[in-house]
């Protein structure tokens, strides 16, 4: 056990007649939601709640940082330092896996860096008979398409989750939870010809002529609707998305211990209080993380939205338009690209995409750690 | 007959073991399949070789060729003149088969096909002609009911040979679309859809009405696709067909000559019956390899595929090469040198 830390005994199965007093789990459930702790009230019980000072041990000798890796090789058998050393150079793998990916794709991509600079990132023209690049399109167009997305998954996958661990009776929890986890076992590219023979008639007939008559005199649904579209793109991978964001929240939700509801509900919350005030902001950092993951995929899909988004390399505010993604442009266009430079700018694109992608995840991470700083339900995970 | 799967396993084995010249080649997709055929037939009868042929896509081909990597490379189009500098001038391209890109268009109950004049369809890849009732498409249709309905176009969206043989023949027939786009395997498209090879073109075409695309010939004709008529340069409406598409590299001959590199593109070609939408499709042989055989059996290979091996080319929806062409083809082979000796001549 680390010394210092606020340490907490678990807690005994009450006697039901202890948890008798409603103020009292007033308070416990208001702390629990505020603090994301378990309150244990001194007055209540009798298990002491004090910090648990460590026994008085010399202190540690001081560590030698500089001979670290040496410690590695030290050990009281050989067989045992070799498993050290196996088991730290599998570690090892992954992260320098990641160092040589960013130095190759940078080390591609340089003749385009030189040749455009950073306007690179906000120009939009992509000739490559005349060998101008810019990938502006294409940054709006994998950002919109995500955004797009996840506003349309989110609360699909979140309600599926809740109605799974909280509202589903016993015999319909298994089916449905490993039906929409099915979802995530189809190939992207039988999601895109569902795309174009199912999804874009409907959206044509259906969707789209409400659409237009409710909210066309906004910018995000103008112009003409020809079927590949933004929208097409947008929907696809929110149907993609769907089972990883319900799986993970679903996991989530279920680690909400059930204190936390029978809580809730014994102090008079109805069910929809219950998780809306109690459960879900317990598990908002595993519940974030699981939206995060569902970004993560819709960034770097491919076949699905190349199959559906139109490619067009083109910046519109309307989502009925056709637009463009990294992922898409790269898988398209690799084959055929017979000059360096042509070559170097699919290479740049590649890590802008993957920049985005850290940049997402970390802001991500920042995003949990802020929140829940570590305590909340799934958050060690992410 | 476990003893029988045994001798069949053992058999299979040894065939690869015969093989003593083994030659790798990579590039376009287009005519992958009647290259795999060709090298299974061929294997079939002279098991002395392996050949290898993996469609890796026209730019990755000409890359791989000129790396070395591979013994011989294929490609939609032909190397760039600083591509061949590159390399020092050291290769040939052979064409092996004609393919041709159709127009194919979304427009339910229309009598008969629609018939395309060279400017009307540049000015509709262009963006500037938007109505399917357009004056221009109207006079060339007297009798066909063009429909008020707005024109989509559809285009690759990945890099394609397809693609550079129609934007090839737009920059042929437009100065407006030399300008301002130009040709190459993947291009900035003024207006439309992409959708990703032929077959994503074609389903988007199929399910947008007033769409209109273009597709490989031998795809829009194995899938039944509705596709119109092109006028060519002798101002004939031709129907796309591979005999029209034969007919078009005849017509071509007259300006290529016999000392041709083959390095020509074929669109808007002369002829009364020539498709004019049409191209070569070539493999990248080396002049000098640096081991005999192994040239000797690509010679062979390569001189088989254009004679006996022509004959697969219809049911695969490929066009044959012109008759005439042939010996001209021949007469390049046997340039090609191993430690400076000629390495083939045609056995008769």
């Amino acid at each position: 056990m680390d010394g210092g830390a606020v340490t907490l005994l678990p807690l005994p199965n009450y006697p039901r007649t202890v948890i008798r007093l409603r103020g009292f789990l007033t308070v416990a459930v208001r702390y629990t939601a505020v603090t994301n702790r378990p309150y244990v009230s001194r007055s209540m019980t009798t298990v002491p709640t004090e910090r648990i000072t460590p026994p008085a041990t010399a202190p540690e000798p001081k560590r030698r940082w500089r001979l670290g890796g040496w410690r590695l090789l030290r050990g009281p058998n050989p067989a045992d330092r070799l498993y050290r050393v196996v088991l730290t150079g599998l570690a090892l793998v992954l992260p320098l896996l990641l160092v040589v990916l960013v130095a190759e794709l940078t080390v591609s991509a340089w003749p385009a860096v030189r040749r455009f600079g950073p306007a690179f990132l906000w120009t939009s023209v992509w000739d490559p008979v005349a060998e101008v690049y810019g990938a502006a399109p294409m940054i709006f167009g994998t950002l919109a398409s995500s955004l797009l997305a996840l506003l349309i998954a989110v609360p699909l996958a979140l309600g599926t989750a809740i109605f799974l661990t909280e509202f589903a009776p016993g015999w319909l929890r298994r089916p449905v939870a490993f039906l929409v986890e099915l979802l995530a076992a189809i190939p992207s590219v039988v999601y895109g010809l569902w795309g174009i023979f199912v999804l874009i008639p409907f959206l044509r007939s259906y969707v789209v002529p409400p659409l237009k008559a409710a909210l066309g005199w906004t910018p995000f649904f103008s112009g003409v609707f020809y079927g590949n579209s933004l929208l097409a793109g947008g929907i696809i991978l929110a149907i993609m998305i769907v089972p990883y964001i319900a799986a993970v929240g679903r996991e989530v939700l279920q680690a909400v211990p059930s204190s936390q509801r029978e809580a809730a509900v014994g102090m008079g919350a109805t069910r929809w209080e219950a998780v809306w005030t109690v459960i879900v902001p317990y598990g908002r950092a595993g519940l974030i993380g699981a939206v995060i993951l569902g970004l993560g995929r819709a960034l770097g899909e491919t076949m699905a939205v190349t199959m559906l988004i139109g490619n067009r390399h083109d910046i519109g505010l309307s989502v009925l338009q056709p637009a463009y993604t990294m992922a898409a442009a790269i898988a398209n266009e690799f084959t055929e690209a017979t000059t360096d430079l042509y070559l170097a700018a699919l290479f740049e694109v590649g890590l802008v995409l993957f920049v985005i992608t850290v940049t997402v995840n970390a802001l991500a991470r920042l995003l949990i750690w802020r929140v829940a700083r570590g305590t909340a339900v799934g958050s060690r995970a992410l | 007959m476990r003893k029988l799967t045994l001798a069949v396993l053992l058999a299979l084995v040894a065939v690869p073991a015969g093989a003593q010249v083994r030659l790798n080649g990579a590039g376009a997709t287009f005519p992958n399949i009647i290259y795999q055929n060709w090298i299974l037939t061929y294997n079939q009868k002279f098991d002395n070789v392996e050949i290898n042929y993996q469609s890796i896509g026209s730019g990755g081909g000409i890359r791989q060729f000129s790396d070395k990597t591979v013994d011989f490379g294929g490609t939609d189009a032909p190397m760039s003149d600083s591509a061949i500098a590159a390399i020092q001038g050291n290769v040939l391209h052979i064409p092996t088969v004609l393919g041709a890109v159709v127009p194919t268009y979304n427009l339910p109950g229309l009598s008969a096909a629609v018939k395309f004049t060279p400017d009307v369809l540049a000015d509709i890849f262009l963006g500037k002609i938007t109505k399917w009732n357009d004056a221009r498409l109207a006079s060339v249709n007297q009798g066909l009911a063009l429909p008020n309905q707005d024109v989509i176009v559809v285009h690759r969206s990945d890099g394609s040979g397809t693609t550079y043989v129609w934007v090839d023949y737009l920059t042929k027939i437009s100065p407006e679309w030399a300008q301002k786009v130009g040709r190459g395997t993947s291009v900035n498209w003024p207006v439309g859809l992409g959708g990703r090879g032929n077959e994503g073109v074609a389903a988007t075409v199929r399910q947008t009405p007033g769409a209109i695309g273009y597709v490989e010939i031998g795809y829009a004709l194995i899938n039944k696709m509705s596709f119109g008529q092109v006028r060519n340069k002798a101002g004939n409406f031709i129907t796309p067909a591979l005999e029209s598409v034969t007919a078009a590299a005849e017509g071509a001959m007259a300006d290529m000559g016999p000392s041709t590199d083959f390095r020509v593109s074929i669109t808007d070609p002369r002829g009364a019956q020539a498709y004019p939408v049409a191209s070569f499709t070539w493999l990248l042989v080396r002049k000098q390899y640096p081991d005999a055989p192994k040239a000797r059996e690509l010679a062979k290979f390569i001189w088989w595929s254009l004679t006996e091996g022509q004959a697969q080319a219809p049911k695969l929806g490929y066009a044959p090469l012109p008759k005439a062409m042939v010996p001209w083809i021949e007469a390049r082979l046997r340039t090609i040198t191993a430690g400076g000796k000629a390495v083939w001549t045609a056995a008769r």
